[in-house]
């Protein structure tokens, strides 16, 4: 199992945190940052496992796609990420700790290695919605 | 995020729950030996026959997998429900060099703190006796991250003999004692001479255990990378002694 594993249980470690003594959730929201090339169906998988192991019944598992947006901090350029001009090595890269882009990416317009990424990271929780 | 917003803190004490021993290699001076002291010490202890852990939290710039004498583009971790530290001379080795290669990786503060995050929270250490953690010099991102995010840290923090040092470490020995950290103590490296006592007094002045010093070791870079010529030098004959004094203590603690 990859290491999507480990990062679903980051998620329900925190939904079992947040919602207490509840055991049931009518909604749960995540983004997913391009960036960081989750797979969407083993995260999906690996939560219901955990959250079943946990006792938490979730009614509806929800992923919202979410754009990768770079901003140089040298030049303001602003724009959206282009993953086809990785390889899958630096994909792979990329994918266990996305700011290793700093390592293989430049600025297109200044060659800065200085940016930011200000959309699309990696997973996030968007909304828990108990029943 | 803040630190209660962010999922991948929830797992890291879980990631860590069967490591027995955390100890950071620290100095806020740069240049004092804290790589080689704390892949070294990690070689010590695996050899020594106690499962060993080395996390390199030099995030901008690791180098502990040059003293190994590993390419980290010939070595990856496992996946496994996060990723399994490959096993180098016995030692269980995270680097983030496995996915930076020999690039350079400009961070500016926060994502060094993400990378820290996203490691620790990925990692599978399994059962450790002892993980030694590399630290970079400065009390920024990574020396902060040992204090909030590693649970009973016990840091070994290094100096020379110059006053520059000196005067470094005593804030960072500040920062640690207030926090209430548990210090295993103060390895004076690159030592010249026998007769300047200062860090005695400084260990006196803190309440610290002096636990050795290490002459100055010319042929010590030569060794760099091949880990049979680093075992014939000075520098890891005075850090055997060094080692079994660490070793001594944590048995006593009745922590290994």
């Amino acid at each position: 199992m990859v290491h999507e594993w480990a990062l679903a249980e980051a998620i329900a470690n925190y939904v079992r945190e947040y919602i207490g003594e509840k055991t049931a959730l009518k909604k749960l929201t995540i983004s997913l940052g391009e960036l960081q090339s989750i797979d969407k169906d083993i995260l999906d998988f690996a939560l219901k496992e955990i959250f079943k192991s946990m006792g938490i019944t979730v009614q509806e598992l929800d992923y919202e796609i979410e754009t990768a947006v770079l901003k140089c901090r040298k030049c303001g350029h602003e724009w959206e990420l282009n993953k086809s001009i990785f390889g899958e090595d630096v994909l792979e890269a990329i994918h266990f700790v996305p700011e290793i882009i700093h390592s293989y990416f430049k600025c297109p317009k200044c060659s800065s290695r200085d940016f930011d990424v200000i959309r699309g990271r990696g997973i996030r929780i968007v909304r828990i919605e108990v029943v | 995020m803040t630190y209660s917003d962010d999922p991948r803190l929830l797992v890291i004490e879980n990631r860590l729950r069967r490591v027995k021993n955390i100890v950071p290699i620290m100095s806020s001076k740069g240049g004092v030996g804290k790589t080689l002291i704390a892949t070294l010490m990690a070689l010590l202890s695996a050899e020594n026959g106690l499962r060993t852990g080395l996390f390199d939290l030099d995030i901008t710039d690791p180098s502990a997998h040059i003293v190994l004498g590993i390419d980290p583009s010939k070595i990856q971790p496992i996946e496994e429900k996060g990723v399994i530290p490959p096993k180098i001379h016995g030692i269980k080795f995270m680097t983030v060099t496995y996915y930076s290669q020999e690039n350079p990786i400009p961070l500016r503060g926060f994502e060094i703190d993400n990378v820290i995050r996203e490691l620790l929270a990925i990692t599978q250490w399994g059962e450790l006796d002892i993980l030694f953690i590399d630290t970079p010099p400065g009390l920024s991102d990574e020396s902060l991250d040992v204090l909030t995010y590693l649970r009973n840290p016990k840091p070994i923090v290094v100096t020379t003999p110059s006053p520059l040092s000196m005067k470094s470490i005593e804030k960072l020995l500040t920062v640690l004692i207030e926090q209430g950290i548990d210090l295993l103590g103060i390895v004076e490296n690159m030592v010249l001479t026998k007769t300047n006592n200062n860090i005695y007094s400084l260990c006196k002045k803190f309440n610290v255990k002096y636990i050795g010093r290490i002459p100055y070791d010319p042929e010590i870079d030569k060794a760099i990378g091949d880990i049979n010529s680093i075992r014939n030098t000075l520098f890891y004959k005075y850090l055997k002694e060094i080692f079994k004094q660490i070793k001594e203590k944590l048995i006593y603690d009745e922590s290994i």
